[in-house]
């Protein structure tokens, strides 16, 4: 994964609330076997509007999205991340992310930084003609005008980001423990090991 | 033993915990992974091209119903039908080969036991009570009705299942939905789950577990428990349960991929400790009156958008949340609808009852017993009952459901997810309404431009024969057809 540490540059503007992942990617657009080119598909019902703000000139290859509350609702679709990442986004702010949504952003290497709502409504203001830089590292949002918005972000998820850790690679070294557990289970709960076959039966 | 008391979720989470880290992340233990093929082309993909393998494909069960079309699936010799959609054609392809080359076992299209892989979990005794079970599909959460902690995932951390049996989590934060009291007559378990996230909001559960507690899940089938369970998500938490009893025990007893003998024993021991501690302490707590609980309908495109089947449309402006007021007026343009307009004057196109939250049997059931001796309306352009799996199928079959369905002028097809997404080709036209027994009515769901109103099975039913959405309790009790 690419290592993640300050992001600088336009911002889209979208502010809307609630975007769930249908309207980041329609479930027509997942009937893929692979992870590129879903950035056309994204955000398709917003972008039939002649005035929407992914097709504005200056927001071309924009690395940033800001949001309103609950981004990334609906459903676990990890093509809303991949989605973004095709249009070249890895960051989103908002005051508020779905669960999902932000754990897979996070293992395709997109920050989701969280920030009150008077923070966003500014920011938006902003984006609309000036750059805004997130630096992970001092964990800061910062603009062209003295703006410094300070966000939390889990210190395992930022370790991760900044070193371009694979979260699979790391579980791996862990398998001794994992094995340990699996015998424990299975004197415990026995039950749960080994259910019946359906192509044994 | 005197141990600080626990809510039922944490004792789930406690007895998978693998190993636990200073910031509180936990490596989790997974018992059960269900695949389809939408959300596991690229994990496969990735496992393949990392020289991984699955490392308990025993504890994995692969099905596909995403996008399978509802139309059937073999022709009259027996031979199967090709899926025109060459997308949807290659994403089974996939799951096809990818199930036996990871040692995977598989459900195929064809299987009687094929279904939405949320209904065929718990049908196949496959998902357990207090296991921790994962599918990469947020409705995961349904599985909660027996008694499991159950949640969606990505795909990134499908193939973190499939490579490892685990994922690194976070515990969440756990939420007491308590409902007091009984539910009326003619309300459903749907219309309690409707109404539970209009009064939580959408992102009332995020962060969150819920646990639904009170008389009422006690009474409830656990049919029903499960559809509860499967919209916890649309109240933005990740899981939902509630405590297994003996209801769950009967329901899952001598099914195909349940313990048996000794094991069984074993299991009902340990599952009859599965409930939160009297002194448990919930992060947060909601507390509905049963007796508040109407039909309950959405009006909008958000889940929380819902209202009780005699109201009418809100007016944005009602909302105190300017932003909650700019997205209703949004909806409501989407939706073709007047702030004031009463929601039973509002006629619908389409019918749809299906979906891995309102198509078991007693869903059918309850559809049925509307429509018996009675045919859809005029303006109903197209209604479609899609079982939950081939065993519901059957089950209606044997019980004359789908005559009485095809009868009412409904059409009887495959098992599936169809218009639920509208992956396959069952989709809602543009511009038109359906009264769908599924669980989101977001923009473009059911299709691009179609609108959707949530109901439960029965309110779909009523929907059908006076074509716009109605009271089911105001319909005049059915003929006496022979039963
Ligand atoms: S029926 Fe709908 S919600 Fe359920 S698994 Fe299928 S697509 Fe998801």
């Amino acid at each position: 994964m690419d290592k993640v540490s300050t992001i600088e540059g336009r911002a889209i503007p979208l502010g809307l609330k609630n975007v769930d992942t249908d309207v980041i990617i329609p479930a027509h657009w997942l009937k893929t076997v692979s992870r590129e080119g879903l950035g056309r598909g994204a955000f398709e019902t917003i972008r039939e509007a002649p005035s929407n703000p992914f097709d504005v000139e200056d927001f071309a290859g924009a690395p940033i999205l800001i949001a309103g509350d609950n981004f990334g609702c609906g459903s676990s679709r990890e093509h809303a991340a991949w989605a973004l990442l095709d249009l070249g986004i890895t960051a989103v702010i908002a005051p508020s992310f779905s669960d999902i949504f932000s754990g897979n952003a996070f293992k395709n290497g997109i920050l989701t930084v969280e920030l009150p709502q008077d923070q966003v409504d500014r920011l938006l203001e902003i984006a609309a003609d000036h750059p805004i830089t997130i630096d992970l590292e001092n964990q800061t949002v910062t603009t062209p005008f003295q703006d410094r918005f300070a966000f939390e972000v889990d210190p395992f998820r930022k370790h991760c980001l900044l070193e371009g850790l694979d979260e699979i690679g790391l579980t791996l070294e862990r398998s001794a423990a994992i094995e340990t557990h699996e015998q424990q289970r299975a004197q415990a709960l026995p039950w749960l090991d080994a259910p019946q076959r359906r192509d044994a039966a | 033993m005197a141990s600080k008391p626990r809510t039922l979720y944490e004792k789930i989470w406690d007895a998978h915990v693998v190993e636990r880290r200073d910031d509180g992340t936990c490596i989790l233990y997974i018992d059960r992974h269900l695949v389809h093929e939408v959300t596991s082309p690229q994990a496969f993909e990735a496992l393949r091209l990392a020289g991984r393998k699955v490392r308990r494909p025993d504890l994995t069960l692969a099905v596909p119903d995403h996008n399978l079309p509802t139309t059937p699936r073999i022709d009259a010799a027996g031979n199967r039908l090709p899926i025109e959609d060459p997308q949807s054609a290659a994403q089974l392809a996939a799951l096809e080969a990818n199930a036996p080359a990871f040692g995977i076992d598989y459900i195929d299209a064809v299987a009687p036991e094929q279904g939405i892989v949320h209904v065929v979990g718990p049908e196949q005794g496959f998902s357990l009570p207090g296991a921790t079970i994962v599918c990469g599909d947020s409705h995961t959460a349904a599985h909660g009705g027996i008694g499991a902690l159950a949640f969606g995932i990505g795909t990134s951390e499908v193939e973190h299942v499939l490579a490892t049996q685990t994922l690194q989590l976070r515990p969440s934060k756990s939420m007491e939905v308590r409902v007091e009291g009984e539910l009326g007559p003619g309300v459903t378990p749907k219309d309690l789950i409707l109404h539970i996230i209009g009064v939580i909001g959408t992102a009332g559960g995020t962060g969150h577990v819920i646990e639904y507690r009170g008389a009422v899940f006690e009474r409830m089938s656990v049919e029903g428990r499960l559809t509860v369970c499967n919209m916890s998500i649309e109240g933005g938490a990740r899981a939902g349960l509630i405590a297994p009893d003996e209801a769950v025990f009967t329901y899952l007893k001598g099914r195909p991929y349940a313990p048996r003998g000794e094991a069984w024993d074993k299991a009902v021991a340990w599952w009859k400790t599965l409930h939160s501690d009297p002194d448990a302490v919930f992060d947060k707590t909601v507390v509905i009156d049963a007796a508040d609980v109407e039909p309950t309908v959405s009006w909008g495109t958000s889940p929380e958008d819902v209202v009780a089947v005699g109201g009418n449309v809100p007016a944005p402006e009602s909302f105190a949340d300017p932003s909650k007021q700019s997205a209703a007026r949004k909806s409501l343009d989407y939706m073709g609808l007047e702030p004031g307009q009463r929601i039973e004057n509002i006629a619908i196109e389409n019918v749809f009852i299906g979906s891995c939250t309102n198509s078991r049997i007693e869903d059918l059931r309850a559809a049925a017993d509307v429509l018996k001796g009675r045919t859809k309306a005029a303006n109903v352009r197209w209604a479609i009952v899609v079982p939950g799996s081939g065993l519901v199928k059957r089950q209606a079959e044997a019980e004359g459901l789908d005559r009485i369905f095809t009868a009412a002028g409904f059409e009887w097809r495959e098992p599936g997810c169809s218009a639920c997404l509208a992956m396959n080709p069952d989709k809602v036209p543009p511009g038109e309404r359906c009264a769908s027994t599924s669980n989101r009515n977001f923009v473009g769901r059911q299709g691009p431009g179609a609108r959707t109103h949530l109901v439960s099975p029965a309110m779909a039913a009523a929907a059908a024969v006076t074509g716009r959405l109605a009271d089911v309790r105001t319909l005049a009790p059915c003929q006496a057809v022979d039963a």
